[in-house]
């Protein structure tokens, strides 16, 4: 496979890290490939802007940080700020549409969901919009299996909070099938300047 | 691969495996106080210990955690605790009563870029130096690295095990990047890694234990404080009841003792790997998290024809001199990678036969160092740009 890139990036307290540890675990532990995770935070335990890189690959990865992403997930708007020069020209690029308005072309498949939207209506809450998120990720690139992510899921979430996961999980899946890549999306166009 | 096999792979952070690495080795006593970026390891054992009925306790400080657990040792217990930069320079005087009453010790410093409370939540690998002559007076000491989960299993049980064999505290150095990364941990089988245990003394209740002579081979087997022997420990030079002395002739023996157990022992002591050394003209020398990037470009730049390799230094005190000069004795440069203003590099300077080809590669802006930073500096030292 070729080695995936992945960055997420949103702001503490969204669950940014948890959805790249069980994208990562479910890699490592039951695809049988090789993952590395890791996050970079500042000293607020809420708010600020949160990034977390994963690298899935079937070979040994050394530099474990990920300097240009092919897929980028960005949950806030200074997140996207942040870190939308980043990802790899012809990339992925999912975002939350209520929650950030991109306001120039970005070379990448761009994918604007709305997910926050979407778990609070279907669900009541919000605290599940990282494994919504995941859901559409997996849909658009699978870069590891549903099954794999739910085992993860089944591991680390209580019988209690179960249920919203997985179900969170889905609504992701189908948010993104029902989607197309939007204006972004540019590949096979002529590059033109972004910023 | 089969079920039961999988069942014993782990995706965890480095922090968590420092902390079940030390299980691993028989800790049944932790001290300690939190401190990013080290604070899985105390929340671990936290978890862990009071559940297999071990001891965990949350000191007032850093000061505190390490007379605690220098304490629970001489009670005969395999001890830890684990901190990071600031934590480790209040450490420093306790750190030497440990090495001068020859207390069995492992100190977790998982760095963070300093100096002072600097850059709480982001990587360096200043504290190399810290670990050598924190602590004043003359002395020997032990720190160990790794740069991979695996690898820190096994060095913290190694930790452990060299605490133990030469009554020592022994500082495993890692760093954020590597505490903080979550990989895989292969479990190892309870007896696949040797566990030395501790080495007690068989003088038997109501006879004479000299608690500081040394045997024929100079270890000192210990009696559980507390109980069949009453003894002094002190940090002032002592006699073999451990009780204070001005004796030049004790305390000549007592330093070369405490120096010689550890500097003539280098050997066993040494651990490293080595990666594409044998042709190498170009040997980068790396450790803890910056060995990550240089294995990165010694991979890529090898794919290219360049004749480049690795020594990834596991043991970094006592300083493996003998080692660093013999893999680099064929190499037309030698860079250092390490995310300081240079430490190791002083050290391999005065390994060398030719100190004039030894460069730093390094980073010091709390970012992980890059394949990419490195490069550059091969570039520039072959005359090529960047």
């Amino acid at each position: 496979m070729e080695r995936c890139r992945l960055v997420f990036c949103g702001s503490g307290g969204q669950g940014i890290v948890t959805a790249a540890i069980i994208l990562a675990e479910a890699a490592a532990i039951h695809d049988g490939l090789e993952a590395v995770q890791s996050q970079s935070y500042g000293a607020a335990a809420r708010g600020g802007v949160t990034r977390s890189d994963i690298i899935i690959s079937d070979s040994e990865i050394n530099f474990p940080k990920v300097v240009q992403p092919n897929i980028l997930v960005c949950l806030t708007q200074e997140s996207f700020t942040q870190f939308y020069s980043i990802l790899r020209p012809g990339g992925l690029m999912l975002l939350d549409s209520d929650l950030v308005e991109p306001g120039m072309r970005v070379e990448a498949r761009q994918y604007k969901l709305p997910m926050q939207r979407t778990v609070q209506q279907e669900i009541g809450t919000n605290v599940v919009l990282n494994l919504c998120m995941l859901g559409a990720l997996l849909c658009l690139r699978p870069v590891v299996t549903k099954e794999s992510v739910l085992e993860v899921v089944k591991k680390r979430f209580s019988e209690r909070f179960l249920q919203m996961n997985e179900k969170a999980l889905e609504l992701g899946w189908s948010l993104a099938q029902e989607s197309a890549p939007s204006s972004g999306d540019q590949r096979g166009s002529a590059p033109r300047p972004t910023h | 691969m089969t079920n039961k096999t999988n069942n014993k792979i782990a995706f965890v952070q480095g922090n968590e495996v420092c902390a079940e690495a030390a299980l691993y080795a028989g800790a049944g006593f932790y001290a300690g106080y939190p401190i990013t970026p080290s604070s899985e390891i105390m929340e671990h054992m936290a978890r862990r210990m009071p559940a297999m009925g071990r001891r965990f306790l949350q000191m007032e400080d850093e000061i505190a955690s390490l007379a605690a657990i220098i304490g629970a040792s001489l009670t005969g217990h395999k001890v830890m605790t684990a901190t990071s930069g600031p934590g480790f320079s209040l450490m420093q005087e306790t750190l030497g009563f440990a090495i001068m009453a020859e207390i069995p010790c492992v100190i977790v410093n998982v760095q963070r870029g300093g100096p002072s409370t600097g850059l709480p939540t982001q990587a360096a690998q200043g504290d190399v130096y810290q670990a050598r002559w924190g602590t004043h007076g003359d002395h020997a000491v032990i720190a160990l690295t790794a740069s991979n989960n695996q690898d820190l299993f096994e060095m913290t049980v190694e930790a452990f095990n060299m605490a133990e064999t030469y009554r020592t505290p022994v500082i495993v150095l890692i760093d954020e990047v590597i505490g903080h990364l979550r990989e895989k941990l292969q479990m190892p089988d309870p007896d696949e890694l040797e566990v030395v245990k501790r080495l007690r003394t068989a003088v038997p209740h109501g006879v004479d234990y000299h608690p500081y002579l040394p045997r024929e081979d100079g270890r000192l087997p210990m009696s559980d404080f507390g109980d069949k022997h009453r003894y002094n420990v002190t940090g002032l030079y002592h006699n073999m009841w451990g009780f204070p002395t001005t004796d030049p002739g004790v305390i000549d023996g007592l330093i070369h003792h405490l120096i010689d157990k550890i500097e003539n022992n280098l050997h066993q002591i040494t651990r490293y790997k080595e990666y594409y050394l044998s042709d190498a003209d170009c040997v980068l020398i790396s450790y803890g998290c910056s060995a990550r990037s240089a294995l990165h470009i010694v991979k890529n730049r090898r794919q290219r024809g360049m004749k480049l390799g690795l020594l990834e230094l596991q043991t970094l005190w006592p300083f493996p001199a003998g080692l660093v000069r013999e893999k680099c004795s064929g190499a037309q440069h030698i860079v250092v990678v390490e995310m300081n203003m240079g430490q190791v590099v002083h050290e391999v300077k005065r390994a060398v036969d030719h100190p004039e080809r030894v460069y730093l590669a390094n980073r010091v802006d709390g970012e992980f160092i890059t394949p990419t930073n490195i490069k550059n500096v091969l570039r520039v030292i072959m005359g090529r740009g960047v």
